[in-house]
């Protein structure tokens, strides 16, 4: 069975049974891979659709990565890549320079003052914060009419969907141009890279600030997402926000940034993907000119403290003035476990569609649930992670009611077998939807510079599906009675609980507390 | 000795390369930009049946897959106020009831199995049924895309189910701050009860029966009120001879009339909702805008993107990256298909700095008279526009979308052409025009969702202040209203 012939005989079979055409094989032909000199991996899809291109630069350093006491600090850094470079975004970098210097040494000084738990001197500290702040004014005369430089080229020049995002496990960014504009994209992207100038930064931090507040602070399933994953995990650093806790945006510093930066941003922890209309030889050459100018520097240290096994139930009940919520999670092994399309099975089982078992018994059946589902990748997927659960339930119905129903089905998920109908339909669907997931040079870079940085070969993007197809009934009651046990458990609960103050144009006396 | 001597040769090396790439690429004004090659995307086949039915076949044979969409006249704007909801759960029901000869749920398991999709759904306007499937799959799924188009059942179990999913809805419509602040700042830009901005209640929904579904049905799905669209990796003849077998004998009914839509603003002012559970406001100064069959479409255009649009605008310039006040922040005046869009300055701030926030986007308005969108900033919206106005059509997909939008809503069909020719001839003056045209800040409301006690200033320094008291009404007996321990 795990004879090679017998394997490549199956991804064959995988394609021809749907008709595909772009199977793997076809596809090697149009993707170029290539690692510089530096240690960057670059691939390129030719994709000749329409004279444009889209490219995916992904970083393999998150919010795990956060130093201690500067949680933020990958996503802090994402913000600042938009901010130019020393050619970008300034009016006389050299003079810029000293200025930044100058903000970083009154900021230090600020912050020594304002950290102090015994003998804080608040006349000193308002006299630093203003050298602060005056710091801060007099480098932004060099920067302030170049405000998001970067941003106006590429919008000028037609780059589209311009973005970025910084998760847990990597931090990517992304938008497409037309095709002519590839060596201007190679030229932007690589000097983005290779000389980021932290300008800005604490206006910047604000906006960050402003984030958190309207993500986390703001948002009652922000809150309450925040309070369940910082309860499952009590040493690996998925327990931090990767947008970070309010004292640390609040502290730390342009330098830390910079040093993020150094620390992570190294050619060899970076893949680029390019998918589009372009000829990979003539490409490749372009992107690798412009690209081989990073320097190279040692692959940084990916060590982290592994998750040790949960004794007990968690649980986080957040009493809130909005709706109940119902959410658990249990730990599982990371995305190169063999099990891990074992788990992606039972995503598709309990999750995809009308079909579904949790959407027929707690929506169509029993009528407690507007929606509920369970998947993987909570909060992230390259570490030891939850695969989690949740039900909406509809007015009337009780958090205790989900749990309930959820326990049902995952009791029948350990004791009978799926059908063959079900474990059917779970296949074909991994197959299409990964045809699906083609059809774009947006979708096509991200996954291939995901599945090339992951895997460091972009094919397992493929042979995922190959993956799936061996997954056996045994395998999805031996994987489900191993990890959705109790004491494995973390739940999060929002229960509602009426304004603690007499909300406006009430009397007065109305009585304080909600719901005890 | 020999360490020196490499790294000395290392250094000539580098210092070569960058020599030689300074020569080629100093500044990224040095870099080439080659002409974009012509491309011409490839146009759909408009077809129209003799019934009426307006068919548009788009072949893409990249991947092996075919998706369909028809789109059908007639939406929730002419539902009548007491059944405000009907379009959402006959959106919902249309499918998950079934046909005549399978049920919902028969049907659920029969598209699984193949991995593909009919779904449908509602707006404003209109009604939409579509498929998606492997190539292999286009007969079966076809056929049941057809049962479904022509026989729906709209069994009432679930009736039930779509109402509850209402219900749960309606009752966590004031849980997310953005959600309220979207919400009220149309009701205050179209008038509470106008069908653009009113929200379905628990009275409305539970009024919506059956028969109601049924009687939509029967009065809106004619072939001459549907637009199909179809796209993928089919053979245009083959698909319209299968389309005429499908469709060719299905009588004409009577035609969708689109009902008067009365647009009455709320009296302009500013209006608050207290939201005592954030740390955040989210502000809304909101007024109404036009249509794109406005003349002025193409200024306007070119404004919103210097003002409000991505990253170079003067919104996101000044607001998020100059003051730091917000994450979000945008906005523009808003062109609508065929009634008019809103006008909208949009951003959330910290509570302590929400009169600040507003008082800044006041003073955005007020420059767009003393310091009118200058020329450079006209050239780079300009730029924006233009070079990516390829993404409009970079798929066949695409391409189809944009037809079958144009058809809809009784375009040219060329308008995609004539819109990039339009936008080049827009000027300064054009820019400015518009701007003093439709932007007057006393015909705008500011309306504020936050935590008032947080607040830098209290909002009535700015004038008088309207509470706005979102209470969901409660649901009419036999209904339960809240999930928790509300009752």
């Amino acid at each position: 069975m795990t004879s090679r012939f017998v394997r490549s005989f199956v991804a064959v079979l995988v394609f021809s049974a749907l008709g595909f055409s772009q199977d793997l094989a076809s596809f090697e032909k149009h993707i170029l891979v290539k690692k510089l000199g530096n240690g960057l991996t670059v691939i390129v899809c030719e994709r000749p659709e329409a004279p444009v291109f889209s490219f995916f630069t992904h970083v393999d350093a998150g919010s795990v990565q956060d130093p201690m006491g500067k949680t933020g600090l990958a996503h802090m850094f994402e913000h600042m890549a938009f901010k130019g470079t020393d050619k970008i975004g300034t009016r006389d970098y050299a003079g810029e320079k000293s200025a930044l210097a100058k903000i970083e040494q009154t900021y230090s000084a600020y912050l020594a003052e304002r950290d102090k738990s015994v003998d804080r001197d608040e006349a000193k500290l308002k006299q630093l914060e203003r050298a602060w702040k005056d710091a801060i004014a007099a480098a932004d005369k060099f920067s302030g009419p170049y405000t998001n430089e970067f941003g106006k080229i590429v919008e000028s020049e037609g780059g589209e969907g311009m973005n970025a995002f910084t998760n847990y496990d990597e931090t990517g960014y992304n938008y497409s141009f037309p095709v002519n504009r590839l060596e201007l994209w190679a030229y932007l992207e690589s000097e983005r890279f290779l000389h980021p100038v932290m300008r800005q930064f604490y206006k910047e931090r604000d906006v960050v600030m402003e984030e958190r507040r309207m993500r986390t602070d703001s948002n009652p399933i922000g809150r309450l997402l925040e309070q369940f994953t910082t309860a499952s995990f009590a040493a690996h650093p998925y327990h931090r926000p990767t947008v970070g806790w309010m004292w640390d945006l609040n502290s730390f510093s342009a330098t830390d940034a910079q040093t993020f930066f150094d620390t992570y941003y190294v050619p060899s922890n970076m893949v680029v993907a390019v998918v589009g209309d372009v000829k990979a030889a003539e490409a490749m050459p372009i992107i690798e000119k412009y690209f081989s100018r990073l320097p190279a520097r040692p692959k940084p240290d990916d060590a982290t403290t592994v998750e040790p096994p949960q004794r007990s139930e968690r649980r986080v009940v957040l009493h809130e003035q909005s709706q109940p919520i119902y959410l658990e999670g249990y730990h599982r092994p990371d995305y190169r476990n063999p099990d891990d399309a074992v788990y992606d099975a039972i995503t598709d089982l309990m999750s995809s569609g009308r079909t579904s078992r949790l959407y027929r018994a707690l929506v169509r059946d029993k009528q407690i649930a507007s929606d509920s589902a369970g998947f993987s990748g909570m909060p992230g997927n390259k570490y030891p992670h939850l695969f989690a659960f949740y039900a909406v339930p509809i007015p009337g119905h009780k958090p205790e009611e989900m749990a309930e129903a959820i326990h049902a089905e995952i009791d029948r998920l350990k004791r009978e077998d799926i059908s063959d109908a079900e474990l059917k339909m779970i296949k074909t669907r991994s197959k299409a939807n990964l045809i699906r997931s083609l059809g774009s040079n947006e979708g096509l870079a991200s996954n291939l510079g995901l599945f090339q940085s992951r895997y460091d070969d972009w094919r397992e993007l493929f042979r995922s599906v190959e993956r799936i197809d061996k997954v056996t009934k045994a395998d999805i009651r031996r994987v489900a009675n191993k990890t959705f046990v109790a004491d494995n458990r973390t739940v999060g609960i929002i229960e509602f609980a009426p304004p603690a103050g007499p909300p406006p144009g009430t009397a007065p006396s109305a009585p304080k507390g909600g719901a005890q | 000795m020999r360490r020196t001597f490499v790294k000395i040769f290392a250094f000539s090396v580098l210092l070569g390369v960058s020599v030689q790439l300074f020569a080629q690429a100093a500044t990224w004004k040095d870099v080439p930009v080659p002409s974009l090659p012509a491309f011409h995307p490839p146009q759909p086949k408009r077809i129209v049946l003799p019934n009426g039915m307006v068919v548009f076949l788009q072949e893409d044979h990249e991947l092996p897959l075919i998706d369909g969409v028809a789109r059908i006249r007639g939406g929730g704007r002419a539902v009548p106020a007491a059944k405000t909801g009907l379009v959402d759960i006959y959106g919902e029901v249309w499918r998950t009831g079934g046909t005549k000869s399978q049920t919902g749920d028969q049907l659920d398991d029969f598209l699984e199995q193949r991995a593909a999709r009919v779904e449908t759904g509602g707006s404003g306007d209109s009604t939409t049924i579509s498929w998606s499937c492997l190539k292999d799959d286009l007969d079966d799924v076809f056929k049941a895309f057809v049962d479904l188009l022509q026989n729906p059942e709209f069994r009432a179990d679930k009736v039930v189910i779509a109402q509850k999913g209402l219900y749960d809805g309606i009752s966590r419509r004031n849980d997310d701050p953005s959600g309220i602040a979207g919400r009220e700042a149309a009701r205050l830009a179209y008038g509470p009860n106008s069908p653009y901005a009113r929200m379905p209640e628990y009275a409305t929904v539970a009024a919506v029966t059956r028969d109601d579904l049924v009687s939509w049905h029967r009065t809106y799905v004619h072939p001459n009120n549907i637009i199909l669209g179809v796209v993928g990796d089919f053979d245009s003849a083959a698909m319209e001879a299968r389309l005429r077998q499908a469709f060719g004998s299905w009588p004409k009914g009577g035609a969708a009339k689109d009902p008067d839509v009365p647009i009455t603003p709320a009296k302009f002012g500013n209006y608050l909702v207290e939201k005592g559970d954030v740390n955040q406001s989210n502000i809304y100064l909101v007024g109404l805008g036009t249509t794109r069959k406005d003349p002025n479409y193409y200024a306007i255009s070119v404004f919103n993107e210097a003002f409000g649009g991505g990253f170079s605008s003067r919104l996101f310039s000044d607001i998020r990256s100059t003051l730091g006040l917000a994450y979000a922040v945008g906005g523009g005046i808003g062109t609508g298909w065929d009634h008019a869009g809103m006008i909208r300055l949009i951003m959330s701030t910290k509570s302590q700095s929400t009169v600040e926030s507003i008082q800044a986007l006041d003073k955005e308005l007020a420059d767009l008279a003393t310091k009118p969108i200058t020329d450079e900033e006209i050239k780079r919206a300009k730029d924006s526009i233009l070079n990516s106005f390829i993404f409009r059509f970079d798929s066949p997909g695409k391409v189809l979308q944009e037809k079958m939008a144009y058809e809809f809503y009784g375009y040219p069909l060329d308008f995609l052409e004539r819109y990039q020719a339009a936008i080049e001839k827009v000027t300064k003056e054009d820019v400015a025009r518009v701007a003093a045209k439709y932007i007057h800040r006393d015909q705008m409301s500011v309306l504020v969702v936050g935590n008032t006690a947080e607040f830098d200033k209290p909002l009535s320094s700015l004038g008088a202040v309207n509470n706005l008291d979102i209470t969901i009404p409660p649901p009419p007996p036999g209904i339960t209203a809240a999930g928790g321990d509300q009752q």
